[in-house]
């Protein structure tokens, strides 16, 4: 072992600290500190907004930024009329919202910017940030809902063509089903994220201490997890798009069940 | 896991700050950008709909017109092969006309060239008669030393030139 331990905790890339002195701001009581994970929310939001204001020269003939743009806001809108029908549009600055924020999170959180010692965060890798979006979603789903069809929205956990004995046995299976949603729908984006940020920071300590204890370990151990970890992060890119899309596949599916009931 | 050990004293900060810039990325972005993107598409697409219709209707007055234009141009064509044809029968009977006059200015001519000759023979032949009944006097009295009188000779040699 080489003198100095390098010691790679895996666990605290998570860790939430607040800059500048903001520890003790307060809003009614609450701690509102402006932390790192506050800090990549503005950056996340900075860049995204940038990001559509490339695509806002409403020129006739797109540019590649104009472009890009567009299919973003065309997949969305796609995605919405398909899951929904006509009434989806009016999701579509919703859906569309959460999709880029979650999908520029996870990819701002991937940036190899401790090359230059900056400390990407990612902060869809907090349940505490997901399981806020999963309300905000499943809020909206019961909102629309009872706003469209009252409480008529209740038949929902009734599936069509139920034979009537069944129905005390499958109203509750439909709504312990509808209540978990927002759980599974944060904790899979939360789950997602920290697997894959754990295992990357797991096998980078397989580098380093594998190289600190010596040429032998360090072609042995080190150089395979350095390839797999090359491996890793093409996944982890298509895990980052893929989860962000799930997220709102699923919301724009959940707000179909309040919009069109079965 | 610091997601929840630092569950307190985190929490309420996380969700604020994360209210306020989805917040922010929703009003902003959501709802003030990204319609007008959309409605940037939506105009390129009407735009190239009606750019499409436009041709469309182009080719079909193209069409039309080509078709005008040859109904017209086969309208034409027969005119010009009708006056073509009238021209070409005045010429000929015009024509036929001229060659009449000239045939019957020529077949006059001839005809009178013909009794000329008609003419001309009678006389030399009248001629001929004379000589020969002069001849024939003068053969008979010199042989014969009868003496013919004219008119017997005349009709003596006109008796012979009959018969051949």
């Amino acid at each position: 072992m080489a003198a100095e331990q390098a010691k790679v905790d895996p666990m605290y890339q998570f860790t939430i600290e607040p800059l500048a002195g903001s520890g003790g701001w307060e809003l009614a009581g609450y701690n509102i500190a402006f932390t790192n994970s506050a800090m990549w929310m503005l950056i996340t939001t900075v860049v995204l907004f940038l990001f559509v204001l490339g695509g806002m020269k409403r020129e006739l003939v797109p540019g590649r930024w104009q472009m890009t743009v567009e299919t973003f806001t065309g997949f969305i809108d796609n995605m919405l009329e398909a899951n929904i029908g006509k009434a989806g549009r009016k999701y579509v600055p919703y859906v569309f919202s959460l999709f880029m924020f979650i999908l520029f999170a996870n990819i701002l959180g991937l940036l190899p910017l401790g090359v230059i010692g900056l400390h990407p965060f990612t902060f869809t890798s907090h349940f505490t940030v997901t399981g806020v979006l999963a309300i905000i979603s499943f809020a909206i789903v019961l909102i629309v809902g009872f706003w469209r069809h009252g409480l008529h929205f209740f038949s929902l956990f009734v599936p069509h063509g139920t034979p009537l004995p069944m129905v005390p046995v499958i109203a509750p299976i439909e709504f312990i089903s509808f209540m978990v949603r927002p759980f599974s729908l944060g904790l899979r984006l939360f789950v997602a994220m920290m697997a894959g940020h754990v295992l990357l920071e797991v096998l980078s300590s397989f580098v380093i201490d594998g190289t600190n204890a010596g040429a032998g370990f360090g072609l042995l151990v080190g150089l395979p997890s350095f390839l797999l970890m090359i491996g890793i992060c093409a996944l982890e890119l298509l895990v980052a798009g893929i989860q962000a899309y799930v997220f709102a596949l699923l919301t724009s599916l959940y707000i179909n069940d309040a919009e069109n009931l079965h | 896991m610091p997601q929840i050990a630092q569950l307190a004293e985190t929490w309420s900060s996380q969700v604020f700050w994360l209210l306020v810039f989805f917040g922010i990325t929703f009003f902003v972005i959501g709802k003030g950008m990204v319609p007008k993107v959309m409605d940037t598409v939506a105009q390129r697409d009407g735009q190239i709909a009606a750019d499409l219709a436009a041709a469309k209707a182009a080719r079909d007055a193209a069409d039309e017109q080509e078709e005008a234009w040859r109904v017209k141009e086969n309208e034409n064509r027969a005119a010009a092969q009708a006056i073509v044809a009238k021209a070409k029968d005045e010429a000929a009977a015009k024509s036929e006309k001229k060659l009449k006059a000239a045939q019957a200015r020529i077949d006059k001519k001839l005809a009178d060239a013909e009794a000329q000759i008609e003419e001309a023979r009678s006389a030399a032949l009248a001629e001929v008669e004379a000589v020969a009944a002069d001849a024939a006097q003068d053969i008979v009295k010199t042989l014969a030393g009868v003496k013919v009188t004219k008119p017997v000779a005349t009709k003596a040699v006109k008796e012979q030139m009959a018969h051949g």
